[in-house]
Order: C-alpha cells, then structure tokens, then sequence
C-alpha cells in the first residue's frame, strides 16, 4: 500500500518508533524529577519523597497534576505570542534530538526488520550539535519575552554559555570522529561492538564532553541561567504553572538524551562486553542491549545528580574562564595527539 | 502532484512570507525570529536536494550561531519605537530606488545565466559528506585552505580589535 509515494508501512512503523521513543523520554524525565529527589534525600541523609504510593513512586504525577491545575499568569507587559513560544521551543528541542539514537539493534518480526533508530542519517552528531545550539532559542525568547531584567540577565548567560561550551564540544567530538571515521551513531557503535569501546582510547575527549554536556544542560555546576539566589529564579521567573513545568521538564529530558549520547559515543550504546559470545541471538540479544544502553544511561543520570548535591555552583567569570582557557586548549591538544597517533599508526 | 512538489511547495512558500517579514515586521525582535524560520526552510530546501551536510552545516552556523548572536545583540539594545530616530522621507525614496535598481540587475543576471537543471528524482550523491570531503581535500585543496587563512585571519582581527580599548 502506498500513498504520495510512501510505504504505509513504513510509515507506520516509523510513527510507532517515534511515539516509543516520545513516550520513553518523557517517562524517563518524569522519573528523574522523582531520582533527583530521592538521591538527593540519600546524599544528604534524609528520605526524600515517600508520600504519594509506594516510596514515592507517584510524586511525579502530583507534581504534574499540582502544576497543570495552577493558575496560568502571562505578565501584563510580556510579549504574549513570544512569552508561549519559549517554554514550547525548549520542549521542541528537548524532543527533537532522541530522533538519531540507536536505541538498539534491529528487531526481527516475521520477515520485517525494524531498526530501533528512527532516522540513521549519515550526519548523525551533527544533527545532534545542531538542535543542541538550537535549545538555547527557548531559554532567550522566555527570558526575553518575560520583561522583567533578572529573565533577561539569565538569558543573556544561558546563551553565552552555551555557546562558549558549544565549541569545547565540538573540538572534543572532532577527535573521536577522526578516530570513527564516521559520523553515523549506529556505526560508531557497531566499531565498539567489535572493538575496546571509544573511552579507551578518547579518555581526555570523553571528559571534556562530558563536563560541556553539563554547561549544555544547564545543571550544577554550571546552572548559572537559574541561579536562584542571584537571579530570584532565572529566565523562567514570571513563568507559572505548566509553562514552568516545561522549562523545568525539557531540562530533564535534555539530561537524559546527553546521558544517552555519552553511552553511545563513548560506552559502546546498546553493545556490552562479550555480546556475540554468550549464543543469544536475533530478539533476545537486541532486547537485551537496549537493557545495557538504558542501565548505562541511569548511570549517567545518576552521575548527573550526584554532581548536582556535591559541587557547588561555579562563578560566571570562572565559568568563562573554564570554558575558554581551560576546555579549548585542553581539546585542541586532544585533537593533536589523536591526529598524530592516527598517523604514526598509517606509516 | 508528487510528494516532493508538496513538500516543495510548502516550504517555498514558508520561506517567502518569512523573507517577506524579515524586513515588513517592524519589531526587530520579530525580524530576527522569521529570518531563524527562513533559515531553516532554506535547511530543509538542502535535504531536499540531498546535500545533507551543507543543510547540516547551514543549521548549525546560521541557526545555531550566527542567530544567536543576533538575537543578543537585538535583544540587549532594548529598541521602543518611541526612541527611534525619523528617517527623513528622502532617504526612504532613496533606498527603494536603489533596492529596486539591485533587483533589476539580479533579475537580469539570473535571466542570461544558464541554470542547469536538477532532477529531483535521480538523486545526486556529491552532497553527502564523504563525496564532499574528497572534492574538497583533493580537487579543491588550496583554495580550501586558502580560504581556512582567511577565516583565521578575520578571527584574529576580530580579536585584536575587540581588545583595544
């Protein structure tokens, strides 16, 4: 069956992969709001959340119940049209980028194979870079929109950090791509499948990426676009209800998808040591390595906070600073000694 | 109508009637956001063509980078239409005189220029990535490099004159 020259089937199945892909991101992000809480309570010796079900396990869903029926107040002075776009952008961001990842090999069904990536575009990190750069739009236009200085002062920071640890990303993902020699995901992990996976031979590119994925989500440390006791609350200040809720929940899922791509470049995404050896084959195996990038990426998460309720929060001029005189060089250098190993090993 | 003339269809005209807001809307801020919408419907018009990586590249210089700093600067000055100096009229004569005098001559160039056309169907493969790095580091390597000096050049001068106090 076809339609406008489509396979109806196809499309199907594409739509279903992107709807499972959706729904994971969004439950995944709801349930970090829950881990945040509870690691939190850990590391500080309290209990966390413990009311709503069993060990709290419902607390997301009265947050997003107490959030959705709160009353919506869009200030007097705000651009209207523009003050709506923000937290909407920042969703649109945030959902955007789960669409390049491997979430595991293909999954045979009959005589069908359904590969659960939604698009192997053979720009893949790049795409990646791209809508990482484009999630800054939802930060500034909220902050902007908002009217109000202490909004405008954290969009102002949020986008110049994220561009300043834009290019110390870039710089560092440049020397793994020399290494892949591609730049499609599902590649780069079918090289760790059968190889050492890339942190072996990338440890100072997977620290620095890591450290800017931090600056690209805006978590502690370097949340400087929210500190609360210098900006009353950052660019979502005048925001209320579930707009807030959105900024605060597109954060969470970028935290996800960046633990997610960290696995993949660097952790080997959805292969784990010995894979081909153990005799599983076909579904079983494919089940089984979506399960090791999911606990590869909780750890991540889990990294993510533990940072979050240890460091305390930068500087901005200490923020700059790392960024440019420390993370550049540092990533430069990297780049070098990859590229002449690269060499030295040709010759 | 096939699926690509749709899609094409669809994104011409996006990118006209944002073209079109880019210099009617008179909040700058609005100038700046449908010029971010007109690069992206210029993105897609790449993958249309299959040139993923300079569709990607497009993304994430235009949208990504250069925008951004467009909308800080905008943002920043803090423009009200109560602020802004009058142009004189003479000076609004003068500038759709000679906008349309450009006009004339694109137009006119455009007309004698031999377009060769591109078909949609077959499509071509020297707009992915590993197709594109061959030309450019083999057939096109110095004036490739060349051009890389001339970047860094303009970065240095950036640098040197945002120094000087």
């Amino acid at each position: 069956m076809t339609f406008l020259g489509i396979d109806l089937l196809f499309a199907l199945e594409k739509i279903l992969l992107i709807s499972a892909v959706l729904a994971v991101s969004l439950v995944v992000a709801m349930y970090c709001t829950w881990g945040e809480r509870k690691v939190a309570g850990w590391i500080q010796d309290r209990i966390g959340p413990d009311r709503a079900g069993p060990l709290g396990l419902l607390q997301p869903l009265a947050d997003g119940g107490k959030l959705f029926f709160k009353e919506e107040i869009i200030p007097t002075n705000a651009n209207r049209g523009l003050f709506i776009l923000g937290p909407s952008l920042a969703m649109l961001t945030a959902c955007m980028t789960g669409a390049v990842l491997p979430w595991g090999d293909t999954l045979t069904f009959g005589n069908t194979q359904v590969s659960l990536q939604v698009a192997d575009i053979n720009v893949g990190i790049l795409y990646i870079f791209g809508v990482v750069g484009l999630g800054v739009y939802g930060i500034m236009i909220g902050g902007w929109a908002s009217n109000n200085k202490f909004s405008l002062l954290a969009a102002v920071r949020g986008a110049s950090q994220i561009i300043s640890y834009e290019l110390a990303m870039g710089l560092s993902l440049i020397a793994l791509l020399m290494l892949t020699g591609t730049l499609s995901l599902k590649e780069i992990v079918e090289q760790q499948r059968a190889g050492y996976w890339n942190v072996v031979y990338q440890p100072l590119g997977f620290f620095l990426f890591l450290i800017c994925a931090f600056a690209e989500c805006n978590r502690a440390p370097f949340d400087l676009p929210e500190a609360e006791n210098e900006l009353n609350g950052g660019y979502h200040l005048e925001y209320s209800s579930m707009k807030l809720g959105f900024f605060l929940f597109a954060e969470y899922i970028n935290m996800f998808i960046s633990s997610a791509l960290m696995a993949t470049l660097y952790f080997g995404g959805y292969s784990f040591p010995y894979m081909d050896q153990i005799g599983l084959d076909g579904n079983w195996l494919t089940i089984l390595g979506m399960g090791a990038l999911f606990f590869k990426t909780i750890c991540f998460i889990f990294f993510f906070m533990w940072v979050r309720w240890t460091l305390p929060r930068f500087r901005y001029d200490q923020l700059m600073k790392l960024g440019w005189k420390v993370l550049i060089p540092l990533a430069l250098v990297n780049m070098l000694i990859t590229g002449a190993l690269i060499l030295w090993q040709q010759s | 109508m096939s699926l690509h003339e749709i899609i094409f269809i669809i994104l011409s005209v996006v990118s006209i009637v944002t073209a079109l807001g880019v210099i009617i809307s008179k909040n700058p801020v609005n100038s700046v956001l449908s010029l971010i919408v007109l690069f992206f419907s210029i993105t897609c018009h790449y993958v249309m063509l299959n040139a993923q990586f300079l569709a990607i590249v497009n993304f994430i210089v235009y949208m990504g980078a250069i925008m951004v700093l467009f909308l800080f600067v905008i943002m920043l000055l803090n423009l009200n239409s109560e602020l802004e100096p009058q142009k004189r009229n003479w000076l609004k004569y003068a500038g759709a005189v000679s906008g349309g005098a450009l006009l004339l001559v694109i137009t006119g160039i455009l007309r004698s220029a031999s377009m060769a056309s591109l078909d949609m169907n077959t499509a071509s493969d020297i707009g992915l990535i590993k197709n594109l790095g061959n030309v450019l580091f083999k057939q096109y390597v110095v004036p490739f490099e060349i051009s890389s000096i001339l970047f860094l050049s303009a970065m240095i001068g950036a640098v040197v004159l945002g120094k000087k106090d």
